[in-house]
């Protein structure tokens, strides 16, 4: 694993994209080192980074890398808080404060296994980067809440899409699209990154299972490099996790349940 | 422009604010980096407990308007491990002093914070550390509540004192009491603190804060954090932290070291200008972890009063 430049540095953002309610903000990053897919950056706005809603944001905001692209990093964006607002906002030649790659990232499958790659909402962005890495036989599934929301799955190659209103693709949860994978085969490694009770039951049925997990986990933290512990999931047998430095990529075997707080800094 | 604090030698005035650095899992994200361009002057521990401590359940962070309440809960592996692996690990880092080198040895002096909740704990703390070459100071958070009165040791005078005084032979090490800002009157704890035999004083810890859960039920009143309230930094308590600094450093004698929403060189220099000999920075450094360096940089190169040199010359980069 290669380290992150000691210190934030600031990126100049090429293009930001529209990809239903979501938006892909492109960033040149001639300086950064090779992404592992999993790794995430921690950004915030040079320019207007505070004086939002209920005057914040302070810290910055921790994303996925979503793809590397020559000398251009990619992150999937949705406005949900007065940190994504304003990272929404941002236009080509604006500036970027980013700190990254942290963390740790996904492992290649084993010989014999395929990649059953699963995702939910703003969370297949790590999963982007790993099928642009991936050699190897790949299946994506993708839940959403919406057919808006389900133009995200433009990010990845071939995927089944699930929504939770029916509009778009199976109707129902991604849970039941893996259900269905893992019955016709089930020599798979999962990689899932999604919100809290999807990663649960991702989870739950490759427990139930044996199918080995990899998850992706968010957390709201405030620094993205061990300092502030602020990022803790519940470790199996007790104690925490900390999701920047112990993750963000967990082996699903390390958790009891997945218990991640929403409802961090956005 | 090197600084003498209680006997230590310091490159620099800007060290880090206890709990807001991990050296250890700095050098995981950041490698060799950490240890060419380590940015303090000296490093701080997180608050090392007897016994090992989990910290608190999540969530442990709300953002506030221009700062951050935390709820943390003081993780740490416990005083023993504390010294059979990070000390060693701390020492690659380049990290405490190295036995036998002496004067020349170019580490960063550790200063170690402990936390007890009796006075007989905190004996034990300070004997075990006071064994250890690699630390060059001890730091006593007694933002803790008594165990007998429930009350925060540092937050009563005649505690304070009582509990320093009590412990203050345990060590021969310089010995630092980190104040709280939650109490009366924050200049008559420092004097307690003085009297008692302490040889520094720093300030200011975190002011007691909380926030209520944003989807909590209807007329409700459900905390947000899962320590149920938390400690407010950043800019926002940044005018606090320098009345409390400013007011300490006129009533005691001994040195202080002032922190509180340090985010550029001119903050820097007004807590140095009311009286603080070192400054420490803490939430700021989560932002960018390199900081401290800069900053350090920038009061070497002379700050003229009241300009906002950090804020105007932050795109110059680290």
């Amino acid at each position: 694993m290669s380290h992150a430049p000691f210190g934030r540095r600031q990126l100049t953002v090429t293009g930001i994209d529209e990809l239903g309610v979501y938006r892909v903000l492109r960033a040149a990053d001639p300086h950064g080192p090779p992404v592992e897919p999993g790794q995430f950056a921690m950004l915030a706005a040079v320019e207007r980074w505070g004086g939002g809603e209920g005057d914040r944001p302070y810290v910055p905001r921790a994303f996925s890398i979503a793809r590397q692209q020559g000398e251009e990093s990619h992150f999937l964006l949705e406005d949900v808080g007065p940190g994504t607002q304003r990272l929404c906002e941002l236009g080509p030649g604006d500036r970027l404060w980013a700190l990254g790659p942290l963390g740790r990232g996904f492992t290649a499958p084993t010989e014999g296994r395929r990649a059953l790659l699963v995702g939910g909402g703003v969370g297949i962005a790590p999963l982007a980067i790993l099928q642009d890495t991936l050699a190897c036989d790949v299946t994506v599934l993708l839940g959403f809440r919406d057919a808006a929301r389900a133009e995200g799955a433009a990010l990845l190659g071939g995927a089944q899409v699930a929504t939770d209103d029916g509009s778009s693709g199976h109707h129902g949860l991604v849970t039941e699209l893996l259900a269905a994978e893992l019955q016709r085969d089930p020599r798979a490694v999962v990689y899932a990154c999604g919100p809290a009770p999807m990663l649960e039951g991702v989870r739950a049925m490759c427990e139930h299972s044996a199918i080995p997990a990899q998850l992706a986990l968010e957390a709201g933290m405030a620094c993205g490099f061990g300092a502030c512990y602020g990022c803790v999931v519940p470790k199996r047998g007790g104690g925490y996790l900390r999701v920047c430095v112990d993750g963000p990529v967990i082996d699903a075997a390390e958790l009891e349940h997945v218990d991640v707080h929403a409802g961090a800094p956005a | 422009m090197s600084v003498e604090f209680c006997g230590l030698t310091l490159a620099h005035p800007v060290i880090n604010g206890s709990g807001t650095f991990d050296a250890i899992a700095a050098r995981r994200a950041f490698g060799e980096q950490l240890r060419e361009r380590f940015p303090f002057a000296a490093y701080v521990s997180k608050t090392i407990t007897l016994e090992p401590r989990a910290g608190n359940p999540p969530p442990r962070l709300w953002e506030a308007p221009a700062g951050l309440i935390n709820s943390i809960g003081l993780p740490n592996k416990g005083l023993y491990d504390y010294v059979r692996e990070d000390l060693p690990a701390l020492g690659e880092i380049g990290i405490g002093a190295r036995p036998g080198a002496g004067g020349t040895d170019p580490s960063v002096p550790l200063i170690t914070n402990v936390m007890g909740a009796s006075a007989e704990e905190l004996a034990q703390l300070l004997e075990v550390c006071n064994e250890r070459t690699e630390i060059a100071a001890l730091e006593l958070n007694v933002s803790c509540p008594n165990v007998k009165t429930g009350l925060d040791i540092g937050a009563d005078p005649r505690q304070l004192e009582a509990v320093v005084s009590a412990v203050r032979g345990r060590t021969d090490k310089p010995l630092i009491v980190k104040l709280t800002p939650n109490t009366a009157d924050v200049p008559d704890c420092a004097l307690a603190a003085e009297h008692g035999g302490a040889d520094a004083v720093s300030l200011i810890n975190t002011l007691r804060a909380t926030a209520l859960a944003p989807r909590r039920s209807p007329g409700g009143s459900e905390r947000w954090l899962g320590g149920g309230s938390g400690g407010l930094s950043g800019p926002a308590i940044r005018p606090v932290a320098l009345a409390q600094v400013a007011a300490v450093a006129a009533r005691v004698k001994i040195p202080v070291i002032g922190m509180g929403g340090v985010q550029s060189a001119a903050h820097a220099r007004d807590l140095l200008d009311v009286g603080a000999t070192l400054v420490a920075v803490g939430t700021e450094s989560f932002r960018d972890p390199t900081v401290a360096a800069r900053i350090a940089r920038e009061l070497a190169r002379g700050v003229p009063a009241g300009e906002p040199i950090g804020a105007a010359r932050e795109d110059s980069g680290a």
